[in-house]
């Protein structure tokens, strides 16, 4: 772990997480033309490794960084990334949140803003739920599959990750 | 489809506001239903912010996070109302870096500052980093077992389902009039289906959004005031 490695990771990771407007996948491309073929800290096929494990495994799949930073240089440079792309846009989100908080003397604006922005944030949410499905090498039997757990979620109480397991042994025994 | 339930549940919806009711007990009354938390004390401690966001996280293997999020935040913490919440989400897709991340840092913020934001941050990305380091290792001798793909397979449909769950969830209770529909469907196709860049669906949707709810805001209060006020 040397200096000049750490000072790459902060500026590869910092400066993009800055550019990562519309979401942490909007910048996976630019980690790959950074770590891939800039720095070769990874291999092509270990970045498209990394991204998979990022997206199956628990938390968001941002953490990608820390896979990235583990190949280039261990535990530490795995550490510097991650800190490189969550806290500075962190400290940005932070400020906004408090400005948004303290503005009491626009209550109605802000009511109007937030009532006005949810329909929309609804349709966000279901455009990206279809293209993340369309992501998923989908055969029908996983479409069966989502379509049954999300009429089983919708209609009762059950926990998610009831939902979640079972649906991973499904897909082990089918597959299987 | 949902618009009729939904349309239903609309017409209750703003009557809670408490319009309808034709003889409400003296509009003076000490806040009927509505406490207002005191604006300056945290609402929440370090401890259980952090402990819900690495409860979220760690839940969310194969995607879903931002369902678990509002599952928690907003069903079972109840943190924030889901007009708050979804705003709150767009906000964070709007502003640079992971907008899961910046969710939690948003939710940590409104609940208690400086300290929530990084509880949330550390509660969210602690475990899972660790977690991650993990997996790295082991993948290396799984990675060509076709068990593992079928698995992951498995948890990627749960992760779309849950993702449908929220939006029939959210859906309920924001789509309930006819223009809320109208700005659903609108984004859905320009987003999803036309592969708009964010900040150009917004463009189109968010300021028809924001008239809509300011015009209704103000006929609502409109409504309210009793006939001889001052407009």
């Amino acid at each position: 772990m040397t200096l000049t490695l750490a000072l790459q990771l902060c500026s590869v990771f910092g400066v993009t997480s800055l550019l990562a407007f519309g979401g942490g996948n909007a910048v996976i491309p630019q980690f790959e033309k950074m770590t891939v073929q800039v720095y070769h800290w990874l291999t092509p096929q270990q970045f498209t490794d990394c991204f998979a494990i990022a997206q199956a495994a628990p938390g968001p799949s941002t953490l990608i960084v820390s896979l990235l930073g583990y190949r280039a240089g261990g535990l530490w440079a795995a550490l510097i990334a991650t800190a490189a792309m969550v806290v500075p846009t962190g400290l940005i989100v932070y400020g906004i949140a408090r400005i948004w908080d303290k503005g009491h003397g626009e209550k109605a604006f802000r009511h109007a803003f937030q009532d006005g922005l949810a329909p929309i944030t609804v349709g966000l949410i279901l455009a990206g739920g279809m293209i993340v499905a369309r992501h998923a090498e989908s055969n029908w039997m996983q479409v069966v599959m989502t379509l049954v757990a999300a009429v089983i979620l919708c209609a009762t109480k059950v926990n998610p990750l009831i939902v979640a397991v079972s649906c991973g042994v499904i897909g082990y025994v089918v597959g299987a | 489809m949902t618009p009729n339930s939904s349309t239903s549940e609309a017409i209750a919806g703003p009557g809670e506001a408490g319009a309808p009711i034709p003889a409400a007990p003296t509009p003076a009354a000490p806040t009927p239903a509505a406490p207002m938390p005191a604006p300056t004390g945290p609402v929440a401690s370090t401890w259980e912010i952090a402990v819900t966001f690495n409860e979220i996280s760690l839940s969310s293997f194969g995607g879903g996070l931002s369902a678990w999020s509002r599952e928690m935040v907003v069903a079972r913490k109840k943190w924030m109302d889901d007009p708050e919440f979804l705003s709150a989400m767009t906000i964070c897709r709007i502003l640079p870096g992971a907008n899961q991340v910046n969710l939690a840092v948003f939710v940590g913020t409104k609940l208690n500052g400086l300290r929530g934001a990084g509880a949330a941050l550390a509660g969210l990305i602690f475990m899972p980093t660790v977690l991650l380091m993990g997996i790295a290792a082991l993948y290396a001798a799984f990675q060509h077992s076709h068990a593992v793909e079928h698995v992951l397979a498995g948890f990627a449909a749960a992760a779309v389902a849950m993702t449908l769950q929220m939006v029939w969830k959210t859906g309920r209770t924001t789509l309930t009039s006819v223009v809320p529909v109208l700005l659903f469907a609108a984004t859905f196709i320009l987003s999803g289906i036309l592969r708009w860049p964010l900040w150009g669906t917004l463009l189109i949707t968010a300021p028809f959004g924001i008239a809509w709810a300011w015009r209704r805001a103000h006929k609502r209060i409109n409504a309210r005031t009793p006939a001889g006020a001052a407009p």
